[in-house]
């Protein structure tokens, strides 16, 4: 493996119901290469979302450690990790999760907001990475006029606009057909492989599955070797 | 200005709820100005008092009279520079639906006191001269449609029979707050037939209207002159206009205190409104600020947005409002002219309006921002599923 990106370390989490602990993440110990293209796979409730989310730094272990380089994001407070999220990681998600409200530009153009370019250069940004998932005449689309696959691909286009080095995508091809299903892993296979993005996607379909370049499987919080 | 936009376009997302909520903050504000308003105008007559008048009545109660002796030995009290009498008159015009405020007054006296009652010089010696003459305040005169040189018949009620008078001047105000819908005419036409019909009765005013040299004095006066005619048959109680009108709305304090809590009950109604607005409105979108909070918003940032919401609905609504409140009172005040003389919209309304508004868009986001602020991203993806 090449140098790793992200190195996880005894990581465990565990969901508090009325009295009960129920753990749900058990000492994972794995490493992520810069450039992969890891799928998360595992039946329901094996923990996987969770581990998603806390690599992603948008849920907080009980112990261990998840380094980013030389950051351990597990010891950041709520708003140090509000800031790592902006400048590292983008988001994919199952249903997309995009503000209605807003047109496929002001969508792509939102995370934009958070860094010092000006009105202008976020816009021109925002385009570009429309331009690049082949949405470049839907940018005064809003959502709902949108179909599925082409949601999902200005979701991809908000992941990738604030150029993160890590991407995370949760079920991403969950709520399409197969054929919009395929359009989106292509571009995702395009994101690692042109961009160098490292890819890190939660899915239940084996052919999402299939797309990446390794495979591990989580059962009941325990990380197995898939590939 | 991204984000000014996204809370615009947010508050009005759905289209019904929010125009509901606004005309609800709408209508419930008018109803506060408007009963505002209304305690207003019961407290004019204070309002309009003047520093330097002081009322002297029978110490009894307002309703025994007072011997018009009295006149030359309060006007021997120092300080005093003018001293008028009256007596609540009561007569009915036609019906007594019509009701409208009328006196008899000593007239020359009276007027001097009164200043801002403003008629023209020709109309005022008319009305001097004439003992059958009287005048009235030009809101009473468009009433009635009465104009100078019209006769107009008063039932009397505490002067049994038919009161008739000429109209020989119609006053205006110097001032907003100046009543306008009363019926003055003199004493002595009044008095000169009860000597003849009732000889017990003439020569008893109801009261005394002082006119003082410095408002500083007036304690001293007052006692001064409720001293005069200590021990006396008729004691007097002296006090300062504003504390004689005072005494007419502490009458109906019951009244005025169950307006005041209304007017402000309806401001926590709407509260209730706009809060459950604000409430389903962030429930709704618990992912799309889950999914910035993702993006590196931090919880301030999106709390602003809730609030930001919240204002505009509410603001909106407090504008819609204010800018109706005087239009209504308007027409409130002229269908009501004869109970409120003076039904005007004080700015204290307009600034306690605003600051209901203001305080509902806040009180009514804090609770969801709040929520919006503090809810972890993983939770809140969890609530949606």
């Amino acid at each position: 493996m090449d140098t790793p990106l992200i190195r996880i370390r005894d990581l465990c989490k565990a969901y508090t119901r009325g009295d009960q602990s129920i753990p749900v993440l058990a000492g994972i110990t794995f490493d992520i290469a810069a450039g992969e293209f890891l799928a998360l796979i595992g039946p329901s409730g094996s923990g996987k979302s969770t581990l998603l989310n806390l690599i992603a730094g948008i849920d907080t272990a009980d112990s261990g450690q998840i380094l980013v380089g030389d950051t351990d994001i597990v010891t950041l407070s709520e708003g140090e990790l509000a800031d790592w999220r902006s400048g590292h990681v983008g988001f994919i998600f199952q249903f997309y999760n995009l503000i209605p409200v807003l047109t496929a530009l002001e969508n792509v153009e939102l995370p934009l907001l958070l860094t010092s370019l000006t009105r202008h250069e976020r816009r021109e940004h925002a385009a570009h990475a429309l331009d690049a998932v082949g949405l470049s005449d839907r940018l005064d689309h809003r959502p709902n006029q949108l179909s599925g696959g082409q949601q999902q691909r200005v979701a991809i286009a908000r992941a990738i606009v604030a150029d993160p080095d890590i991407i995370v995508a949760d079920e991403p091809t969950g709520d399409l057909d197969r054929v919009s299903a395929q359009d989106i892993l292509h571009l995702m296979d395009r994101l690692n492989t042109e961009l160098g993005k490292t890819i890190i996607m939660v899915t239940h379909d084996q052919r999402a599955a299939d797309a990446a370049h390794r495979v591990r499987s989580l059962d009941k919080g325990v990380l197995h070797v898939s590939d | 200005m991204f984000l000014i936009r996204l809370i615009v376009k947010n508050a009005f997302r759905h289209t019904l709820r929010s125009f509901l909520t606004i005309l609800g903050i709408t209508v419930a504000l008018l109803a506060f100005g408007l009963l505002r308003t209304v305690m207003d105008a019961w407290h004019m007559g204070v309002e309009a008092s003047s520093a330097t008048r002081l009322v002297t009545r029978n110490a009894v109660s307002l309703v025994v009279p007072l011997p018009l002796s009295y006149r030359e030995r309060i006007r021997g009290v120092p300080g005093i520079t003018h001293v008028s009498y009256g007596n609540w008159f009561g007569g009915i015009y036609i019906d007594e639906k019509n009701f409208f405020a009328n006196f008899v007054v000593e007239p020359e006296s009276y007027l001097a006191l009164y200043p801002e009652f403003l008629i023209d010089p020709t109309q005022k010696n008319d009305f001097l001269r004439d003992r059958k003459g009287a005048i009235v305040g030009r809101k009473l005169a468009e009433r009635f449609n009465w104009k100078v040189g019209d006769t107009v018949t008063l039932k009397g009620t505490i002067y049994p029979g038919q009161w008739e008078m000429v109209i020989r001047g119609v006053y205006d105000g110097a001032r907003p707050d100046t009543d306008l819908t009363t019926l003055l005419f003199h004493f002595d036409y009044v008095d000169e037939t009860m000597k003849k019909t009732s000889p017990s009765r003439s020569g008893q005013v109801g009261f005394f209207m002082l006119g003082i040299t410095d408002p500083d004095l007036a304690g001293e006066v007052s006692r001064a002159v409720d001293d005069t005619f200590k021990n006396s048959q008729a004691e007097t109680l002296t006090e300062t206009e504003k504390a004689f009108q005072l005494g007419f709305v502490a009458m109906s304090e019951a009244i005025l205190m169950a307006i005041n809590l209304v007017s402000y009950v309806v401001i926590l109604i709407i509260l209730a409104v706009a809060a459950n607005t604000m409430a389903m409105s962030v429930r709704e979108r618990t992912a799309e600020f889950a999914v910035m909070k993702t993006l590196g918003f931090k919880g301030p940032a999106i709390a602003s947005l809730v609030l930001g919401e919240s204002m505009i609905l509410s603001l909106t609504g407090t504008a819609a409002a204010l800018a109706l409140t005087d239009p209504l009172a308007q027409a409130f005040g002229s269908t009501l002219s004869q109970y409120f003389p003076v039904f005007a919209v004080s700015r204290e309304t307009i600034l306690i309006g605003l600051g209901a508004g203001v305080f509902v868009g806040l009180a009514a986001a804090a609770l969801p921002a709040w929520r919006v602020w503090n809810t972890p991203i993983a939770e809140s993806f969890r609530r949606i599923g």
